[in-house]
């Protein structure tokens, strides 16, 4: 029972966590305290106080706003890679692990050994710098490093369904292998993707931040978590809020992101739940 | 396992051969030429031709493919664009920053995690244990490049210990330059070694709920020495595993922190030249990159293959 309640603490405060992220995301499209495009150089580098909660940036923009605003960016960016991952990487899976030893999961699989050999910040630098610093090229090199990932995932647990008896039923009942991986095997794998895309979802924020640290991301004047820490490192001695402020958002919605998806693996997965029983 | 071998060599050259290819043609495709690049936009026509010429552009790119290849497996990376230096001695001096950077960090990630995982597994469900993973959970969340921008505020603009970035060279002697790696060091090292801590922590508990640890306890062993003599030796091989990985992550992972501390290493290397069209350089440092990847798993596969024969009919 203890452990249950761990886990549920876990999904409970990474729950909460994320789902304040996600709401003032949303609620930046309606109202942030300032606007984040007007600058106000007379109150430049204020510390938190009364009329800024978390004060001002180097050109008096306030920073409350700016965070707001670039948890969409964040978000954005890093869920559509996700998607991208998904969308890819779960048919590979599939379709690799309905075929297993043959030629096509053969194939699958070591592009996947392949692709995870590729140093991926290193190319992801490159297509954003090659095709240009922007939030839609981030979102595809994060993406395509996000396809193995969930191929890989999704072959390992389709093929110990495929050896249960449900399965082995479906087979002899005349159904191709192609309608199994749909009707059967996807809905029994859907567990493990949700708990996959938490991490990649909180992976995605973490290379979002660095892409956009080193001006690679989405670019001025939308806000980024990332550039707003490269614009405080000069300055960061003689305002610590400008770097302390966004590196702690970015830490606090990793660990929310991170916790949830802890929780939730305990939650979906009964084996780990006997086993800590 | 002389076959087992050959087999695995066979897919290290078939996976280094594609990789080649893919990072070729992914250089090839980005848009912007070189000559143009380097003579700017105002460039007769014919310079620019002139130059490509010179830079051994105006070849087909089957040929250029080839002539890159072939060049590699001589130890000949060809000049680079913009410095007209061989590439090969660029990459070398940036190793002298990035190799020793990557070690430094992942000896201090294994040496916090080691000690760290065993204790959290020993004390499972304790105290002791919660706090680790809590710790752990915070290491995975932290962003070292921020976590290095925080390291530079409190040791070197507050306790003036170290210095805020830049490298002496190895000239300065062995303590000045180790001294410069030191925080960028800590700043990889700090999530590797959460990572490594969870993988340690968690491969020996698997181990400790196998029937040859249970048998050990029946025959009377204590739980520390079942731990000690029988689980820490076969929780290794996944730990062995991350740490071989991290090695080859850590060597491309420092590109951001390289930024943060100003290193001149191979991150900075691909930066710089990323941004000066100096394809040919970006070219060979990926591939080096990963080509350290697959030798890396191909170490490791035959490794395994040599203690456990079992693995060799995979």
């Amino acid at each position: 029972m203890r452990a249950f309640g761990s886990a549920s603490l876990s999904l409970l405060v990474g729950g909460a966590l994320s789902a304040v992220f996600v709401l003032v995301a949303l609620m930046s499209f309606l109202w942030t305290p300032f606007d984040v495009e007007t600058l106000d150089i007379a109150n430049r580098m204020k510390p938190p106080g009364d009329a800024h909660l978390l004060g001002t940036d180097h050109f008096g923009r306030d920073i409350l706003s700016m965070i707001m605003v670039g948890a969409r960016t964040s978000i954005a960016v890093a869920l559509i890679a996700v998607g991208i991952g998904m969308a890819i990487g779960v048919p590979l899976g599939l379709t690799a692990a309905a075929q297993k030893g043959g030629m096509i999961d053969e194939v699958i699989s070591r592009g996947n050994d392949l692709v995870f050999a590729f140093p991926s910040l290193v190319i992801a630098i490159l297509i954003t710098a090659v095709f240009g610093a922007s939030a839609v090229n981030a979102i595809i090199a994060i993406g395509i490093f996000n396809i193995p990932v969930f191929a890989r995932i999704t072959r390992g647990g389709a093929l110990s369904l495929w050896k249960r008896e449900f399965i082995l039923a479906a087979r002899v009942a005349g159904k191709s292998r192609a309608r199994i991986s749909v009707e059967h095997i996807l809905p029994n794998v859907l567990n493990l993707l949700i708990v996959q895309g938490t991490i990649q979802f909180s992976l995605g924020i973490l290379a979002e931040a660095g892409l956009s640290y080193v001006g690679l991301g989405a670019q001025p004047p939308t806000p980024s978590w990332g550039r707003m820490l490269a614009d405080a490192q000069t300055m960061v001695s003689l305002a610590p809020h400008l770097a302390l402020i966004p590196g702690l958002t970015i830490v606090l919605m990793v660990l929310g992101l991170n916790l949830l998806g802890d929780g939730l693996r305990d939650l979906l997965d009964p084996r780990i739940r006997t086993a800590r029983q | 396992m002389l076959r087992y071998a050959l087999q695995r060599f066979l897919s290290l050259i078939l996976s280094l051969a594609v990789s080649s290819l893919v990072i070729f043609l992914v250089i090839e495709v980005a848009p912007g030429d070189p000559a143009s690049y380097m003579l700017g936009i105002n460039a007769q026509p014919e310079t620019v031709a002139a130059l490509r010429a010179e830079l051994g552009l105006d070849v087909p790119k089957i040929e250029r493919y080839f002539a890159w290849v072939g060049g590699m497996l001589t130890g000949d990376f060809g000049l680079s664009y913009t410095y007209r230096t061989p590439v090969a001695e660029m990459i070398a001096d940036r190793l002298w920053v990035s190799l020793p950077l990557a070690i430094y960090a992942l000896a201090l990630s294994t040496l916090i995690a080691f000690p760290a995982g065993v204790y959290a597994a020993s004390r499972r469900g304790r105290t002791g244990d919660i706090a680790v993973i809590g710790a752990t959970q915070l290491g995975v969340a932290v962003p070292n490049f921020w976590f290095a921008m925080m390291l530079v505020l409190v040791f070197a603009i507050n306790l003036r210990w170290f210095s805020a970035g830049g490298f002496p060279g190895w000239d300065a002697g062995f303590f000045g330059a180790m001294k410069a790696l030191t925080l960028p060091a800590i700043s990889l090292a700090l999530p590797q070694a959460a990572i490594l801590t969870r993988v340690m922590r968690s491969s020996l508990l698997d181990i400790l709920g196998e029937d040859f640890l249970r048998t050990a306890r029946a025959k009377g062993l204590t739980e520390r020495q079942a731990l000690w003599s029988h689980a820490l030796r076969n929780a290794l091989i996944p730990v062995l595993t991350i740490i071989g990985l991290q090695f080859s992550f850590l060597l491309a992972g420092g590109i951001i922190i390289e930024q943060v501390f100003f290193l001149p290493g191979l991150g900075r290397l691909v930066f710089q030249s990323i941004t000066q069209r100096d394809l040919i350089v970006v070219e060979s440092v990926v591939m080096l990159l990963v080509f350290s990847v697959i030798l890396v798993n191909f170490l490791v596969d035959l490794a395994y293959a040599a203690v456990d024969p079992r693995l060799r009919s995979r």
